[in-house]
């Protein structure tokens, strides 16, 4: 249903033993709605969307998840997750491709959660959609970082999310392999009807595929379309011509 | 002695056994604490089996009676570990060495003043799987059946949380609750292979076959399967050996298991050469 507003955020602050680190965050997203994530090192960026998700504790403030308060949504099966690759994946770990994109499913199973025929043939669709089938077999501690970042993306749309979280997916890409990746998000946003939520350093190249901006430092600077983004004061004041060489990089 | 004579006695029988069940917990399990970097919690419990025996023998509880004060220190030792490490501002390690800390200083002190250290203490120190009792395979049967069975009903789950514990939760896995299983099972088995290698050996059951699967591995279930074979032949064949060299069973499999690494981490270096380093 468009216009279903999907997270919502009131007055949502966090801290860590060396201080605040998001202070009174209110804002929401609505379904379909691909929103870049942007803000200096140290903002936040991570903390706000690893607390949306329920894994870093909000100290005040609140947030839901289709219109559920976090500490009572069980719907994970709605929810794609997908965080910085390099951080997440042991080299040695001994799981292939197949078995790694299959545990994009367990939040769709009851308890004893097992795979069927279904699921394979699922796994093997997503595999296809992302155009890395031939890697089904290969250990995830083999791939390169774009093939693996795939992989990940594989998982984490593997059982159909409404949302799609990613938190700096891109960090260990090169720049074109960058721009093929946002292209593939805005093509499951588009496609799929995934409401996005994408975190990244790089606001000229998200500029090119988000519908919304988010500007975070500590605090919310800014939440709109690209084109306010570029015309706004905040982000004048912010990046001088830099705003007008962001608004070139879209058009 | 030929083989068929060795396995006509009813105590080698029994020990072939229970010493194979253990093994294939031990091995199972090691997989998801090598993965996990929880590899030493093995050697930790171990610590606290020897104080919780040194109580079982002060207060004259022997053989598969120790196991009734044995079994619950070691499981409430390895919650606590896992508490220290989610609460305690410690990493995995800290928790471990401090847990262990207590047990083996407890059984210390109690196995002083009880007299030093006399040939039950002895035998758990570095095992006896010859002498094991029927009550004792009876008992490491019906545990390994519990331990196996809550392996295969939550596989997935210690298969995501060993992955990421982030993405297990986000899956809507309570990432709590399986850690806790997870070192509740590692405890009964510790406690149970105690008796196979002894105290001193028990973490190499936990992490030499799950070491030696990862070497040549392709795939999580393959993995679980080559450390569970490996963690069995090992104790099928140190045992046979030790009987037909006069060795101390529990060190000879032992060096069983580290034969078969050699050999795996050679082969992982003829079978994958661009992936050896």
């Amino acid at each position: 249903m468009p216009g279903e507003v999907i997270v919502t955020t009131e007055l949502l602050s966090c801290s860590y033993r060396e201080g605040r680190v998001l202070e009174d965050i209110s804002f929401q997203v609505e379904r379909g709605d691909y929103v870049g994530i942007v803000g200096p090192n140290g903002s936040g960026k991570s903390t706000l969307v690893k607390a949306l998700l329920g894994l870093v504790t909000i100290s005040s403030g609140r947030a839901t998840l289709f219109g559920t308060p976090l500490s009572g949504f069980r719907d994970w099966h709605k929810v794609g997750y997908l965080p910085q690759s390099l951080h997440l994946v042991n080299p040695v770990f001994p799981a292939t491709v197949h078995e790694t994109v299959g545990l994009g499913l367990l939040s769709c199973k009851k308890f004893p959660k097992r795979l069927n025929t279904s699921d394979k043939n699922k796994i093997k669709l997503t595999l296809e959609e992302l155009g890395i089938l031939d890697l089904k077999f290969k250990l995830v501690g083999e791939l390169s970082g774009g093939q693996l970042q795939r992989v990940l993306l594989a998982r984490a749309i593997v059982n159909d999310p409404e949302l799609l979280v990613l938190d700096e997916p891109t960090a260990a890409l090169d720049p074109e392999t960058r721009g093929k990746f946002y292209a593939m998000i805005a093509d499951i946003n588009r496609t799929r009807g995934v409401t996005v939520l994408l975190v990244t350093h790089d606001s000229g190249t998200i500029g090119e595929h988000a519908s919304k901006m988010l500007y975070l430092d500590k605090k919310l600077l800014f939440y709109g379309s690209f084109n306010e983004f570029c015309c706004s004061p905040e982000m004048s004041s912010l990046f001088g011509e830099h705003s007008q060489h962001l608004m070139c990089h879209r058009h | 002695m030929n083989l068929l004579e060795i396995l006509s006695y009813g105590f080698i029988q029994r020990a072939l056994l229970a010493g194979t069940l253990i093994a294939l917990l031990c091995s199972v399990l090691g997989v998801f604490l090598v993965l996990r970097r929880l590899s030493l919690i093995g050697d930790g419990l171990a610590h606290v089996t020897f104080g919780s025996t040194a109580i079982a023998l002060a207060l004259k509880l022997y053989s598969a009676m120790s196991l009734l004060v044995s079994m619950p220190i070691v499981l409430l030792a390895s919650l606590g570990i896992l508490k220290l490490t989610e609460k305690g501002r410690l990493s995995g390690d800290a928790a471990i060495g401090l847990v262990s800390a207590v047990g083996i200083s407890v059984g210390i002190v109690l196995a002083s003043a009880g007299g030093g250290y006399n040939v039950d203490l002895l035998s758990y120190l570095f095992g006896n799987i010859l002498s094991i009792s029927r009550e004792e395979v009876v008992i490491a049967a019906l545990l390994c059946v519990g331990v196996i069975l809550l392996l295969t009903l939550y596989y997935h789950e210690l298969f995501a949380i060993s992955f990421s514990e982030e993405l297990a939760m986000v899956s809507g896995i309570r990432t709590s609750f399986i850690n806790s299983i997870l070192v509740l099972l590692t405890a009964l088995s510790v406690v149970l292979a105690m008796k196979l290698v002894g105290i001193m050996l028990i973490s190499s059951m936990l992490i030499v076959p799950a070491a030696s699967a990862l070497q040549l591995a392709r795939g999580f279930k393959v993995c679980i399967a080559l450390a569970a074979l490996q963690g069995c032949s090992s104790v099928i064949i140190g045992i046979i050996l030790s009987i037909l060299s006069n060795l101390p069973a529990s060190a000879t499999i032992v060096l069983v298991n580290l034969l078969f690494f050699a050999a795996a981490f050679l082969a992982r270096r003829i079978i994958y050469p661009k992936n050896s380093n």
